[in-house]
């Protein structure tokens, strides 16, 4: 029993510090030196800021700006999350009708059925993605309060669509803060 | 591509690497050959790894390390605010919460009352929680090959030695999987350093502070060893754990490759391949029955929601853009099947009948592929049950894979079925009728039992995924639901080692004298008590929970 005891804690130790220890630092290194952009968050910097990551949502409210999904954490990149509301909730009933009447006035969108991701929140809170059909309701509001041709909005949600995986593996969501940031450069040039 | 090809594409791939994932799961554990690799390692535990153990050695070696990790892992979260690697100064856990997540880790639940980017030191999380990913998955593994040489061999009283089968686990197979897994990650967009949180200023000029940390890492391992424990706590749903379609696809495969790959090494173990493909073919079965019903239900909207004007009622609250429904589904499906419990959508947001199914899949002992060795176990002693019953019925002498069931055999057969469940529904019982347990809730209705019903399901099944609105990190569900966990894990691992020690003795009944185990009739045989068992365990509170609210959306009342 005692030498049980005694052989344990030897291979807990040495399973811990390779497992623990050799394992992960190993790994931060090749990420470190092969892919650090990636492996240090996918960061986007404008003018010496980081103003977020490519991979993650973040709040946009103002008209000019397409809307990111709802977030149940209010986009906190600490304490990611969802509202867990269930299918027979009253009070997911009422978030989700008062998102469409919302929508319904600020995109002048009377009729037709609402995409289920534009009056939903997200699994994390940080959902970066509008689905197409999202971004198309939200273009004609965009392009008039920047003055910019519908086609053109039209044209940077295309280039800030995600490619499918060799052909096969993808659902072509619209990255929405790299489309506002390509919006906000638009207007510059 | 259309949605049935995805899916079908998805399964010839699982089972284009689970063949061959089995085939070198049984040449490493059947070797007698120590290679260069482990020599070292076997010198510096000073054990001799030609010795073999007695199925009483062989536990008491598995819990010893158990309890360790337990000490360990608990120690390391109290003590976290003194030690290196913390940039966010994360201060103690709260006992009870330490506790819970210990033996959470240590039973390869993963079952989290704590949010990981709010709650976690780096250390803690890569020295503690990282580091009995990979002990509980190998610790399960080691078991199931322990379990399966009881069928292979005959008239010995030796199950292999422990600390042989969980080295080769880890150094041959686990290791080698996640660095290669954890890199692909990183290229995808897993993050992978030890900066202190990022501050950002978003577009709009709001402050958004970002967590970071070693993820990609700890990511492999979790899907591999069905953990399922998340760095994040959005799991597998966050970004940063699982960037892209492909990452999620990979995470999905990653997470039932090994549990799809035992049977195949179990019929080659045992010397009868078919065996391996037949027990298989029944997980499968099982598999694609539940998968069913969630993409029934999830496809088919929610009425409620039709109502209001979304695009037929689909459903995705709780649920990412990169995946969409399918995806969702999937993973949902596989998560609870294997005692995985990554979770990619928020279950607790589901259809009321997806939520069943995944209630059903982990109550019914998580053996369907399984947890990482448990699962195989756990569907071998159904098949033990099954052949009982076929015994008794023709009317000899019960026998599985040539070996003689006696009483002591059905006995422990039976702790293994019965314990788990007796946990889930009592537990169940005292928190639907007290205020602790009730409190928690966040969801009213039929809804809210099956809140309460997931929490111990999962943790007593070893899953570890939940229906997250419950605020589970009270001293009740963190006492509760680490007892749940102690028991699914210590009262199927420990009784199926004593199956295996009375059954290594035997001597294998004749071929020609067996009951075929091999055909499709065994198949059928074995998912018939399955759903039987599960069903007539799990009936009635299914039908007050997720049945019931099924019936109240269509009639239109919410809660």
């Amino acid at each position: 029993m005692i030498k049980s005891i005694k052989q344990s804690l030897i291979v807990f130790a040495f399973f811990t510090l390779l497992l623990g220890i050799v394992y992960p630092l190993f790994i931060t290194g090749i990420a470190q030196v092969t892919m650090p952009y990636k492996a240090n968050g996918s960061l986007i910097v404008k003018d010496g800021k980081t103003v977020g990551s490519a991979l993650l949502g973040q709040n946009f409210d103002k008209p000019e700006y397409f809307h990111s999904r709802l977030s149940a954490v209010n986009y906190d990149g600490t304490n990611s999350g969802a509202s867990n509301l269930g299918p027979s909730s009253a009070k997911l009933m009422q978030q989700v009708g008062d998102s469409i009447k919302q929508i319904r006035k600020e995109d002048n969108f009377p009729v037709g059925d609402m995409p289920p991701d534009m009056v939903s929140s997200s699994a994390s809170g940080l959902d970066p993605h509008i689905s197409r059909a999202n971004a198309l309701i939200q273009l004609k509001r965009v392009a008039k309060v920047r003055n910019i041709p519908e086609t053109e909005v039209g044209k940077l949600i295309e280039d800030n669509t995600d490619k499918d995986f060799i052909g096969i593996w993808g659902h072509r969501g619209v990255n929405v803060l790299k489309l506002n940031l390509a919006l906000d450069s638009y207007k510059k040039s | 591509m259309p949605w049935y090809l995805q899916f079908i594409l998805f399964l010839v791939i699982l089972t284009g690497l689970a063949v061959p994932l089995g085939e070198y799961m049984a040449r490493i554990f059947d070797s007698k050959k120590i290679r260069r690799l482990e020599a070292p390692a076997y010198r510096l535990f000073g054990i001799d790894p030609t010795k073999e153990m007695t199925w009483k050695t062989y536990a008491l070696n598995l819990v010893l390390i158990n309890v360790i990790g337990l000490v360990f892992v608990f120690a390391l979260q109290r003590f976290q605010q003194f030690l290196p690697l913390n940039p966010q100064k994360m201060g103690p856990v709260r006992w009870d919460t330490a506790l819970n997540t210990a033996v959470s880790f240590v039973t390869n639940t993963n079952w989290q009352a704590y949010g990981g980017e709010s709650t976690m030191s780096y250390l803690t999380q890569m020295l503690g929680l990282a580091v009995q990913n990979f002990l509980s998955a190998a610790v399960g593994i080691a078991a199931a090959i322990a379990f399966i040489r009881a069928f292979a061999r005959q008239s010995v009283t030796e199950i292999g030695n422990f600390w042989v089968d969980l080295t080769r686990t880890i150094i041959y197979i686990l290791l080698p999987l996640c660095i290669i897994f954890s890199l692909f990650l990183v290229s995808q967009g897993v993050i992978q350093n030890f900066h202190p949180y990022v501050h950002a200023t978003t577009v709009q000029g709001q402050e958004q502070v970002i967590a970071m940390g070693p993820i990609a890492s700890q990511e492999a391992i979790k899907e591999l060893g069905t953990n399922g424990g998340g760095f994040l706590n959005a799991n597998s749903a966050h970004p940063y754990e699982n960037p892209t379609p492909v990452t999620d696809y990979l995470e999905i495969i990653g997470l039932l490759v090994i549990s799809v790959a035992l049977p195949f090494t179990f019929g080659i173990m045992m010397k009868n391949r078919k065996q391996g493909w037949v027990i298989f073919f029944a997980m499968l079965l099982l598999y694609l029955i539940g998968f069913s019903v969630v993409a029934w239900s999830e496809l088919h909207g929610n009425p409620l929601l039709a109502k209001l004007g979304v695009e037929q009622g689909l459903n995705m609250e709780g649920k990412e853009v990169r995946f969409g429904q399918l995806a969702s589904i999937v993973f949902a499906q596989s998560t609870t099947v294997t005692s995985c419990g990554a979770v990619n959508c928020m279950h607790d947001s589901l259809m009321p009948l997806s939520g069943m199914i995944l209630i059903f899949n982990m109550a019914i002992g998580e053996v369907i592929f399984g947890g990482t060795g448990t699962g195989l176990i756990s569907m071998i002693v159904y098949a033990i049950i099954t052949m009982f019953l076929v015994g008794l019925m023709i009317g000899r002498t019960p026998e599985i894979f040539g070996k003689k069931l006696e009483p002591f055999e059905m006995i422990m057969a039976m702790i293994v079925i019965l314990s788990s469940s007796v946990v889930q529904l009592v537990l169940s019982a005292v928190a639907v009728s007290h205020g602790f347990g009730l409190s928690s809730l966040n969801n009213a209705g039929p809804h809210g039992l099956s809140e309460i019903l997931y929490a111990f399901v999962s943790a007593a099944g070893n899953n570890g995924s939940a229906f997250a609105g419950l605020n589970a990190n009270t001293v009740f569900y963190n006492l509760g639901t680490a007892f749940a966990m102690l028991v699914g894990r210590f009262t199927v691992i420990i009784p199926a080692l004593a199956i295996a020690g009375t059954l290594v003795t035997k001597k294998m009944v004749p071929k020609s004298v067996q009951f075929p185990t091999d055909g499709s009739l065994f198949v059928v045989m074995l998912v018939s008590m399955v759903i039987i068992v599960g069903a007539l365990t799990f009936f009635p509170v299914l039908a007050l929970g997720p049945l019931l609210e099924h019936l109240f959306i269509y009639a239109g009342k919410v809660f």
